[in-house]
C-alpha cells in the first residue's frame, strides 16, 4: 500500500460518510536539532512522526480528524471521524462555504539541497556548536549558546477533486547568541539573526554562515552594550538592519495580509486585521519604495514550496505594488468568500494538524540605494540591529520592537553604540515614512510564526534588506 | 474518543525500555516516555463553527545515556520495527556526540503524588458536546459576534528507566474561551477545569457580551503611571513569564533571574506555589519521571523556592522538583501556578465590566485607576529585571470613585513584572481565584485578580 492509497482511502471514507469535498495529508518527517552551551552539547535530538490528516467539507462545515497511523483501516477510519465531526459543526452553522474552483494537480515537487543535513556526521555538527560557543565562552559570553535545527518532510496529498502530489521539502538552520550578565540587565548579542538564519536547503546554508568566524565579536560587543549608554528617548531618523525588517514585514505586514484574519475567522485569538478588503487595490499601505511580494517560488528560502496543502501551485504575487495594497494571502476557502480569484497560502504545521492561511515568503523588492548610503545620507538618527523582542496588538497595527544593539548617527556616519534600542509606531504611518531602502536584500526565515488554535508554528521567509524610516519614536522605556 | 489504556502505553515503555538495554548494553541509562492526547477543538468565528478538529496521537521517547554521551529521540509510529529503529538511531547518535560531563542520572524510584484526574465524560466527549458549549456561549451572547473555542484533552503519560522506576498518570481538561464583539469592543468570557462542567457556555457568553457592551465606544486616556487592578486573565500572564525567566533554577544559574531565596522580593500580600495536584490539571510527575512536589515559590513575600530538573539540580547541589521540560534548553517550568486569594464570600456576578463581585470589591478601592481584562502579545525586554512589554486587550476601563466610568482604548505596556509585584505594591488581593489555561500541555494557572500600586502604559495601541 502506497502513501497515495492510504490518503485515498482517506477521502473515500469521508466522501462515504457524506462529505461533499475532503482531502488527506500523509506525512513522514524527521527532525534533529542540537543546542550546545558554553562549550558542550546540551541536547541533541533526533524525531520521527508520521500520520494522516483529513480535511472533510459536509453541508458548510468543515471536520478535521488527524491519525498516526498509516494502515488502510486507520485511514479510513480517519476519514469517517471527520467527516462526522463536519457534520456536529453544523450545529452551529455559518455561510454555505465554497472553494475557488482549481484544476485536479497531480505532480512531484522537491526543494533544492546540495548537502543532505541528516547525512551529515553528528560529530561534525557538535564540533561546530561546540567551537563557536566554546570560543564565545573563552571570550567573555556568561551563557554562549549554538544551535541548529533540521526538517526533512514527504507528504503525499490527495483530494476528491483529482490532486494527488507529492513533496520532499529539507530544511534546516542555526546560529549562536552570546549573553553577559550584568548587575541589573543582561546583554545579548546573536549571529546571523536571533534565533539563526534558516531555509529550504541542505547543510550548505549552515556552513556559508561560518558561525565560529563571529564568535568573539558578538560577545565583545555584548560585553560593550553593558557599559553603552542607553538608548535615546525620543522621535528620530530610524536606520534598521535587514533582519530587523524581516521582522517589521513579517508582524506588520505578513499577519496583516492573512485573508483569515481580515475575514474575523482569528478574532478570537491572533486577532483581526486593520485591512478592509473594500479598500482592496486602493489604500496606500507604504511609501512608493514598499513593494512586498508574495513568493513561494524562491528558491531556498524558508516558505517555499512547489503547492500549497491545499493543490494550489505556488505563484509569486504581489501584495503591495509601490505603496499601495494590492493582495493576501488565501485559501481557496476564504477566497471563495472574499470574492477572490487566487489562494495559494494554506499550510499546516504537520499532518496533526488542519491547513489554514500562513504567510509563505512574503518580503520586499530591493529598493536603490545602499546600507552604506543609507547612513551617509542620514544627519541624525539611530541604527538598529537583530531583534531582540517583538510585540504588536490584534489588529497588526501598533508595534513595539527592540533590537540587540544599536548606534547613534551623526552627520552620515555611525557613532556611539547604544543599548536597549526600542523603537514603537504605527504600521501604515510607519511604512510611509520610509525614505531609503537598501537593494542588498536576504530572505531571512523564520521558524517560529505561531498561529492557529490548537497552536501551530510555521516557517516563514521574507526578503528583506535594510530600510530608513523617518520620524519614529525610539526608547521606551518601563 | 479513541482511547488507549494504561496497559497498552505501559507496554509500549516497557518494550522501547528491553529494546535500549539490549542494544546499549547494560551499561547504558535509558528513560523512555510515552504520551497519548486524544484531543477535540472546536473553534468558532463570526457566530458559526468555522473550523473543528481532533486528533489522537501516541508519541513515544527515549533518553539514552551510554559510553558518556547522551542524546534523545521520538517517535510517533509505533510499530515494532519503528521502536526497534528509534532506539538504533537513538543509540548511534549518542555514540557520535560529545560526552555529557553533566549527565546527572536518572531519576530513582519514587511514587508519583497520585494519578492525576480523569473526567470520563472529558474521555468520552464528543464533537457534538464541543459544538453544544459553542451554542450557548453564542447564545447567551445576546446577538453580539463572538469567536473562540472550546476543547477537551485527555492526557495520558507511561514512564520507564533503567533504573526500576515506572509511572503512569493520566488527567483532562476542558477550556472554553471566546470573545464577544461589538463593532468598536471586544469582551472576553475563559475558563478551564478538569471536569467537563467546570465551564457553562451561558455563563461566559454572558459574561464576554457584558464586558463588550460596556467596553464599546472607548475614548483615549493618556498614557503614564496609573494605579490598577488586573483581572486573572491578565494576572496569569504575568505567572508565567515569572514561571519561565524568575523561578527558572537554570535562569537563576546562569544569573538571567533576577531571584533570590530568602530574599522579601514580593509584596507580603504575594504567596505563590506551583501544584499540579491543586487544580488537578497537571501531571504529578516530569519528563524525567521525578514526582512533582507541591513547591512553595513565593511565600508571604520571600522567594522560597525554584524549579528544578534533574540538571539543575546537579549543578545547584539539591534536588529535582520535578519541573523539568522536554527541551533541556528551556530550563525547569513551574507549569501549574497558583495565587493564593484572600478569604471572601462566593462571587457572584455584578453589574457593569468587573468579572465578578470579587474584582468589582477591589475596583470600589480606587479613586482613579484603570481595569484591565487581559493582556496580549507579551514579550520579555530583558529577562534579568522582567521588563515586558504587550497590550492590553477585551476591555479597559477608566476607575473613578471606585466604579468603572468609562471604556478606554487599548494600551501599550513597558512594565517590570517583579516591580509591579515588589514590596509595597500590591494593594489588594481577589478573594477568588480562577482556573485558566496554561502555555503547556496540562498546564494551568489558579489565579484571583490584583489591585497594584502602579503599572507603565508607555503609549495607546492607537499610536
Amino acid at each position: 500500500m502506497t502513501y497515495f492509497d492510504v490518503a485515498t482511502a482517506a477521502v473515500e471514507a469521508a466522501l462515504a460518510a457524506g462529505a461533499r469535498y475532503a482531502d488527506a495529508r500523509v506525512m513522514h518527517r524527521r527532525t534533529e536539532s542540537m543546542s550546545a552551551r558554553n562549550g558542550e552539547i546540551e541536547d541533541l535530538t533526533q524525531g520521527e512522526d508520521a500520520g494522516v490528516g483529513v480535511r472533510a467539507l459536509v453541508g458548510s462545515g468543515w471536520g478535521f480528524f488527524a491519525a498516526p497511523d498509516l494502515s488502510d483501516r486507520a485511514a479510513r477510519g480517519a476519514g469517517t471521524r471527520a467527516a462526522r465531526i463536519a457534520a456536529s459543526s453544523l450545529a452551529v452553522p455559518g455561510p454555505a462555504a465554497e472553494l475557488l474552483p482549481g484544476a485536479p494537480v497531480v505532480a512531484s515537487w522537491e526543494s533544492e539541497c546540495l548537502v543532505d543535513p541528516l547525512s551529515v556526521p553528528l560529530s561534525d555538527k557538535g564540533d561546530l556548536l561546540v567551537g563557536a560557543t566554546g570560543q564565545a565562552h573563552a571570550t567573555g559570553a556568561d551563557v554562549a549558546e549554538g544551535r541548529y535545527e533540521i526538517w526533512d518532510t514527504s507528504k503525499w496529498f490527495v483530494s476528491s477533486e483529482g490532486h494527488r502530489i507529492d513533496q520532499h521539502v529539507r530544511e534546516c538552520g542555526g546560529g549562536i547568541a552570546s549573553t553577559v550578565v550584568g548587575l541589573a540587565e543582561t546583554q545579548r548579542r546573536s549571529y546571523p539573526c536571533y534565533r539563526g538564519q534558516y531555509g529550504t536547503r541542505g547543510w550548505e546554508l549552515v556552513t556559508e554562515l561560518d558561525l565560529a568566524a563571529h564568535a568573539t565579536r558578538i560577545t565583545e560587543e555584548a560585553k560593550a552594550l553593558l557599559t553603552a549608554p542607553i538608548c535615546p528617548v525620543g522621535e528620530t531618523t530610524l536606520i534598521l538592519g535587514g533582519e530587523q525588517v524581516a521582522l517589521q514585514i513579517h508582524e506588520s505586514v505578513g499577519h496583516a495580509i492573512e485573508l483569515d484574519r481580515i475575514l474575523g475567522w482569528e478574532a478570537g485569538f491572533a486577532g483581526t486585521s486593520w485591512l478592509d478588503l473594500a479598500q482592496l487595490g486602493r489604500m496606500r499601505y507604504g511609501s512608493d519604495l514598499m513593494n512586498i511580494v508574495i513568493d513561494p517560488t524562491i528558491a531556498g528560502a524558508l516558505g517555499s514550496f512547489g503547492f500549497d496543502d491545499e493543490g494550489t501551485p505556488a505563484t509569486a504575487r504581489d501584495a503591495v505594488r509601490e505603496g499601495r495594497w494590492v493582495g493576501v494571502l488565501a485559501g481557496r476557502d476564504s477566497a471563495s468568500v472574499a470574492g477572490l480569484d487566487y489562494a495559494g497560502s494554506v499550510r499546516a504545521e504537520g499532518w496533526a494538524k488542519l491547513p489554514m492561511v500562513r504567510m509563505t515568503n512574503v518580503g520586499l523588492r530591493p529598493g536603490p540605494h545602499t546600507l552604506d548610503e543609507i547612513i551617509a545620507s542620514t544627519d541624525d538618527g539611530v541604527y538598529m540591529e537583530t531583534n531582540r523582542s517583538w510585540s504588536i496588538d490584534d489588529k497588526r497595527l501598533n508595534f513595539q520592537f527592540g533590537c540587540e544593539i544599536g548606534w547613534e548617527v551623526r552627520n552620515g556616519k555611525l557613532g556611539r553604540m547604544v543599548r536597549n534600542p526600542v523603537y514603537t509606531g504605527v504600521g501604515p504611518s510607519f511604512w510611509q515614512s520610509m525614505d531609503m531602502l537598501s537593494g542588498e536584500v536576504v530572505a531571512w526565515g523564520t521558524p517560529n510564526c505561531g498561529k492557529g488554535q490548537p497552536a501551530q508554528v510555521g516557517h516563514t521567509g521574507h526578503p528583506a534588506a535594510p530600510a530608513r524610516f523617518r520620524n519614529v519614536r525610539v526608547g521606551v522605556r518601563a | 474518543m479513541s482511547v488507549s489504556n494504561e496497559r497498552e502505553l505501559a507496554g509500549l515503555a516497557e518494550q522501547v525500555l528491553a529494546n535500549a538495554k539490549r542494544a546499549g548494553g547494560p551499561a547504558a541509562e535509558v528513560e523512555v516516555l510515552v504520551e497519548r492526547v486524544d484531543m477535540g477543538l472546536t473553534r468558532f468565528a463570526n457566530s458559526y463553527i468555522h473550523q473543528n478538529v481532533a486528533e489522537a496521537t501516541t508519541t513515544v521517547r527515549v533518553r539514552l545515556h551510554a559510553g558518556g554521551r547522551t542524546a534523545a529521540g521520538s517517535t510517533t509510529v509505533t510499530t515494532p520495527d519503528a521502536l526497534a529503529d528509534l532506539v538504533d538511531r537513538t543509540l548511534a547518535a549518542a555514540r557520535l556526540s560529545p560526552t555529557d560531563p553533566g549527565w546527572p542520572g536518572l531519576a530513582p524510584p519514587a511514587a508519583p503524588r497520585g494519578r492525576g484526574y480523569v473526567d470520563e465524560r472529558i474521555v468520552d466527549a464528543s464533537p457534538e458536546q464541543r459544538a453544544g458549549l459553542v451554542r450557548a456561549f453564542v447564545d447567551a451572547a445576546g446577538g453580539l459576534t463572538t469567536a473562540g473555542y472550546a476543547s477537551t484533552q485527555y492526557w495520558q503519560t507511561a514512564f520507564v528507566n533503567s533504573n526500576d522506576h515506572s509511572a503512569y498518570a493520566a488527567t483532562t481538561q476542558v477550556v472554553l474561551d471566546g470573545v464577544a464583539r461589538t463593532a468598536s469592543s471586544d469582551g472576553t468570557g475563559r475558563a478551564a477545569g478538569v471536569r467537563l462542567t467546570d465551564v457553562d457556555g451561558g455563563v461566559l457568553g454572558a459574561r464576554a457580551a457584558a464586558k463588550a457592551r460596556a467596553a464599546a465606544d472607548p475614548v483615549e486616556l493618556r498614557p503614564g503611571r496609573y494605579e490598577v487592578v488586573l483581572e486573572p486573565p491578565a494576572v496569569a500572564d504575568m505567572l508565567h513569564f515569572l514561571a519561565v525567566h524568575c523561578f527558572n533554577a537554570k535562569a537563576v544559574g546562569e544569573g538571567r533571574s533576577f531571584a533570590e531565596l530568602g530574599a522579601p522580593q514580593f509584596d507580603p500580600a504575594v504567596s505563590l506555589i506551583d501544584d499540579a495536584s491543586a487544580n488537578g490539571t497537571g501531571l504529578p510527575f516530569d519528563v524525567q519521571g521525578t514526582p512533582r512536589a507541591r513547591l512553595h515559590l513565593v511565600a508571604a513575600g520571600v522567594t522560597a523556592g525554584l524549579a528544578h530538573d534533574r540538571r539543575t539540580a546537579a549543578e545547584a547541589g539539591t534536588a529535582s522538583t520535578g519541573h523539568a521540560q522536554l527541551d533541556r534548553h528551556t530550563g525547569p517550568i513551574a507549569t501549574n501556578l497558583s495565587l493564593k486569594p484572600p478569604p471572601g464570600p462566593a462571587p457572584i456576578v455584578t453589574p457593569g465590566p468587573a468579572a465578578d463581585s470579587s474584582v468589582a470589591a477591589l475596583v470600589a478601592r480606587i479613586k482613579r485607576g484603570i481595569l484591565v481584562s487581559d493582556h496580549w502579545y507579551t514579550r520579555v525586554l530583558d529577562p534579568k529585571s522582567l521588563v515586558v512589554t504587550g497590550l492590553t486587550r477585551n476591555g479597559v476601563w477608566l476607575i473613578e470613585n471606585g466604579e468603572p466610568t468609562t471604556a478606554l482604548r487599548n494600551f501599550r505596556f513597558t512594565q517590570s513584572y517583579p516591580l509591579a509585584l515588589a514590596p509595597g505594591a500590591v494593594l489588594g488581593v481577589g478573594t477568588h481565584a480562577m482556573t485558566l489555561p496554561g502555555e503547556w500541555p496540562a498546564a494551568a494557572h489558579v489565579t484571583p485578580a490584583l489591585h497594584l500600586a502602579t503599572w507603565h502604559f508607555s503609549g495607546g495601541a492607537s499610536g
